[in-house]
């Protein structure tokens, strides 16, 4: 099994859950994150006083499954995400040791 | 007395009030997010506060039978002799408990202006001791020497609603308590965005609103110069809020919502001691003036480095100052006239009232902030700055995580 965390432009989250549910993702979870890479910050400026502000808003996908759909979830994530600008974002594979389903017990891939 | 202007008057001072919690919005807005509640309730508990101590002592000092143009005497201690008639008020339409609560709600927001410049550092306690002190040594004094028949008054000194007594006022001793009290800590290099403008923009709108009631109501009836001031005041407020946020414009390259709010506020501030002198013309250039001039004075603090941090001096000091000048040249009705028609010695009688008020303001209120200073203590500590003031004076937060 292998978490896959998509992190990219908030507004292209709709299109990336969508992009997931065709291939039959059924779940996932979703923060707004802060950070900052080639894209650099933006200036903001309040009653003419400029600010620097160094941390970019970026939105955070996790989405965990088995490993043969691994390829899958980062096509489908990464064309629904690109621009081609910087700033599109980075995905990241990460192997998970186990997944339990609360309610039930179950273990592995059926708890996926 | 007249019912419809005892109506008028009763309905302005609860507008008035309603001013001061939405400055409270105003500023929480501006500040960082673990300073809101202290910075709104700054402004609250003054309505609370302030409004005791007016009608214990406050009024009486600046209202009483005058005491050699310097104060008030002590005929209305503990609202003694203020009743239901006129009997013992300013004028004879309308109660002097009327008076009395309409002046009050003046002595509230006057002093919750100045929170804006010691935001996100000040101990509460300190804040609540100097605030009462404030009242009766610096604000009841103004409102004698311009209201009370003191001498300002007495010298001609023209202010409608308050450019004095409430705008330079409170922004003189704002620019005592940056002296007193110093930057922030991270001023300068850490960024200090405002956490929640919507907030702000809401207070403007509430201040705007309450506007009304402060300057059409300061004509103290339901007549032509109410209706007078009603006009100059909106109008005022409308091309100053044009006016900030075209000076904005060409300055940083964008237009922005807390542009508009700030100049809003700055055309109202400008407007205050003019409202009930001059017509609507002339009131669209001090509004518009009021948008410009106090845009680049919040630019100043920028250069010179000073820590008001939101702004009392820039909005409140310069637009004052601007409008109490203004008034000596466009002053056309209510028994007034400026430089602009015949009158050039109004303009000097202003100039004389404006650089008295600064002075007398500043310093007082610079001895006070170091008496309470050396007495019980005005800044927060290091830590209690750094986890905010919601949570190191007021045990809570405003918003969960």
């Amino acid at each position: 099994m292998k978490k896959v965390e998509i992190i990219t432009r908030t507004f292209k989250l709709d299109d990336i859950k969508a992009a997931l549910s065709e291939i039959g993702i059924k779940g996932m979870t979703v923060s707004e994150v802060k950070g900052f890479g080639r894209q650099g910050g933006h200036k903001e400026v309040y009653r003419g006083a400029e600010y620097q502000v160094d941390f970019v808003v970026k939105v955070k996908i996790e989405v965990v499954v088995e490993d043969a759909r691994v390829a899958d979830v980062i096509g489908a994530a990464s064309k629904a995400a690109r621009t081609g600008q910087v700033g599109d974002g980075k995905i990241f594979v990460l192997p998970v040791e186990e997944v339990v389903r609360i309610r039930t017990g179950e273990t592995g891939d059926a708890a996926i | 007395m007249n019912a419809a202007d005892t109506a008028f008057v009763l309905i302005c001072s609860a507008l008035v009030m309603f001013m001061t919690p939405g400055l409270g919005l105003f500023y929480g807005g501006m500040v960082r997010s673990k300073n809101v509640l202290a910075t709104i309730m700054q402004s609250f508990i003054l309505v609370a506060l302030m409004s005791v101590l007016w009608a214990v002592a406050g009024y009486t000092l600046a209202f009483g039978k005058d005491v050699g143009g310097v104060i008030g005497g002590l005929d209305f201690l503990f609202l003694n002799g203020v009743g239901m008639d006129a009997t013992g008020g300013p004028v004879e339409n309308i109660p002097h408990l009327a008076f009395m609560i309409f002046q009050c709600m003046f002595a509230v927001i006057t002093p919750a202006l100045i929170t804006g410049a010691f935001a996100e550092r000040m101990k509460f306690g300190g804040f609540l001791v100097f605030s009462a002190l404030w009242l009766f040594l610096v604000y009841a004094p103004m409102a004698h020497w311009v209201w009370g028949k003191g001498w300002m008054a007495e010298m001609g000194a023209l202010d409608f609603a308050g450019g004095a007594v409430v705008h330079m006022s409170s922004a003189a001793a704002a620019l005592a308590a940056t002296v007193v009290l110093g930057k922030r800590r991270g001023y300068g290099h850490a960024p200090f965005i405002p956490h929640n403008l919507p907030m702000t923009v809401l207070g403007a709108a509430i201040l705007w609103f309450g506007w009304f009631g402060f300057n059409a109501g300061s004509a103290l009836a339901a007549d032509g110069f109410a209706a007078n001031a009603f006009v100059t005041t909106h109008l005022a407020a409308a091309t100053a809020a044009l006016g900030w946020i075209f000076m904005e414009w060409r300055h940083s390259g964008k237009a922005t919502t807390l542009g508009a709010a700030s100049g809003a506020v700055a055309g109202l501030v400008a407007i205050t001691p003019a409202a009930g002198f001059v017509t609507a013309m002339p009131a669209l250039l001090i509004g518009l003036g009021g948008g410009v001039f106090c845009f680049l004075g919040v630019l100043l603090k920028n250069k010179l480095g000073y820590d008001d941090s939101l702004d009392v001096v820039g909005v409140h000091g310069v637009g004052g100052t601007w409008g109490a000048i203004a008034t000596g040249l466009f002053a056309s009705i209510n028994k007034a006239s400026g430089l602009f028609y015949g009158n050039p010695s109004q303009l000097w009688i202003q100039l004389a009232s404006v650089a008295a008020t600064w002075a007398f303001c500043f310093v007082a209120s610079l001895i006070l902030f170091k008496l309470v200073d050396a007495t019980i203590g005005l800044r927060a500590s290091e830590e209690e700055e750094v986890r905010g003031l919601d949570l190191s004076q007021h045990n809570e937060t405003g918003y969960q995580a």
